[in-house]
């Protein structure tokens, strides 16, 4: 053989020996057992690209807030579980667990007395549409501040991240169907509200009534309808889209 | 026997196919979840993206978790092998090469017609002719236009400068979509042209060097 031809016949071996490598490291990621729905490495990079965007972005970043005129009127609704059934603001009360020890029953009147905030913002669904949409309510961090939640020591929450944070929290519908875990600094993040109003009326039924979770920072699937339960933890709290193989940030 | 393509432009080359290739099957995976465009002439709907028997044959439907995981995974190799491929077209003196110039659209469309059989003029007798540097250096720029509208709709928030200068979310998204169709194109035009070329041609891509007799084009 000269030269050219052994040249020809060791680059053809590399380039079969590379197509064969990527067919079957292809394969074999797509064959790794799974973990909460996707294969193992893959669920892997989702953590490190969550470690990646927690350490170079802000947190407290807002998202782009519209005006009254921009709010969609039919706003769409897409997940229905944990909404079996019709809850009246009367005989409904919001269970907080504080900690191991301290667990909360707030009413709708005692939430509706802390300021009010609204947010119109573009609503984003992780199917990739999104809907300009107007919600009213309290703020998390409000809500925190005044009840004494969400730090380990049980002292009234610093807005600035700190040590006493726990860094997590938890919220379940009430029948606990329908569940997310969120990190602290998204939940204080300034436009993260307990809603309780849409287009400036009472939120439909279907819509989460009596209070829901809208966070703007997250998709649709973090902004839990009709809270039964909020808990704190250190450890991330389960997550309903989670499990089917869905990033757990979800953040935006 | 003469040098056509170092190891390095043959291995970017080659090491772009499946990275594409997941890039825009798990791209699809993720669409389906919304599939909303189309081509509509005076309201009437010419193609819908993508019709139903094309999603079932390619098993598309109800794996957006999937794709999503795919797609954010793959996009850190698709950014890096696009970034070392520019940084060492630079280094190397390669993009001498590659980037047209203002007489370049000129003896493009020249080639356009030699290969649609309209014209009778040869090509240009260099390593790369008008067309082909036009076509490799906008598939770059395409490159870089997915991640900056790729950005643009996975981190709205955070990157919403990004997002106001694609028109916002909706506008990012629809340009995404169309930069993907954008290297299907790309990549059906190329073949073809690889295919006409012949195996001469095809092989430089693989060994690097090409048999002197007769000039191609790919």
């Amino acid at each position: 053989m000269n030269k050219n031809k052994i040249r020809s016949v060791i680059s053809f071996s590399v380039y079969a020996l590379f197509i064969l490598g990527c067919y079957f490291g292809i394969k074999w990621v797509g064959n790794q057992p799974k973990v909460n729905g996707i294969p193992g490495p893959l669920r892997n990079v989702l953590s490190i690209n969550e470690r990646i965007f927690t350490a170079v972005f802000s947190p407290a970043k807002k998202s782009k807030e519209f005006g009254l005129d921009d709010a969609q009127k039919r706003v769409r609704k897409n997940g229905l579980v944990g909404m079996q059934g019709v809850i009246n603001d009367s005989n409904y009360k919001l269970i907080v667990i504080k900690n191991n020890l301290d667990t909360l029953f707030i009413t709708m009147d005692e939430i509706k007395k802390l300021p009010k905030t609204e947010v119109i913002f573009d609503f984003k669904c992780i199917e990739g549409w999104s809907q300009v949409t107007h919600w009213s309510g309290v703020k998390f961090s409000d809500f925190a501040a005044h009840f004494n939640l969400a730090t380990k020591s049980g002292n009234t929450i610093n807005i600035e991240p700190n040590e006493d944070w726990y860094k997590y929290a938890g919220l379940e519908t009430p029948d606990g169907k329908y569940f997310v875990g969120i990190d602290m600094p998204s939940m204080m993040q300034q436009q993260t509200i307990l809603c309780y109003e849409m287009n400036g009326k009472p939120l439909p039924n279907l819509d989460g009534a009596p209070l829901r979770l809208i966070i703007p920072v997250k998709y649709g699937v973090k902004h839990l309808k009709r809270i039964g339960k909020i808990f704190f933890a250190d450890e991330p709290p389960k997550d309903y889209w989670a499990k089917y193989g869905y990033d757990y940030f979800a953040g935006l | 026997m003469k040098k056509k393509h170092s190891f390095f432009t043959r291995a970017f080359h080659w090491l772009n196919v499946p990275i594409l290739t997941i890039m825009i099957w798990s791209g699809l995976l993720i669409y389906w979840a919304n599939d909303k465009y189309e081509i509509k002439i005076f309201g009437y709907t010419l193609f819908h993206f993508f019709p139903k028997p094309f999603y079932v044959f390619l098993k598309i439907p109800f794996h957006l978790a999937e794709g999503m995981a795919w797609h954010f995974a793959f996009m850190w190799l698709f950014m890096l092998v696009g970034l070392l491929y520019v940084i060492y077209t630079f280094a190397s003196g390669e993009w001498r090469e590659l980037v047209p110039n203002k007489h370049s659209f000129k003896e493009a469309w020249q080639v356009v017609l030699h290969d649609l059989h309209l014209s009778k003029k040869e090509p240009p007798k260099r390593k790369f002719n008008a067309a082909q540097q036009i076509a490799y250096t906008a598939v770059i720029l395409m490159g870089a236009g997915s991640v900056l509208t790729g950005f643009a709709i996975y981190k709205p928030v955070q990157f919403n400068f990004l997002t106001a200068i694609c028109g916002g979310y909706e506008w990012a998204r629809a340009e995404h979509f169309m930069l993907t169709i954008g290297y299907v194109l790309f990549f059906l035009i190329h073949i073809a042209q690889v295919i006409k070329s012949g195996w001469n041609n095809f092989q430089s891509m693989v060994t690097g060097y090409e048999s002197s007799k007769k000039n191609t084009h790919e």
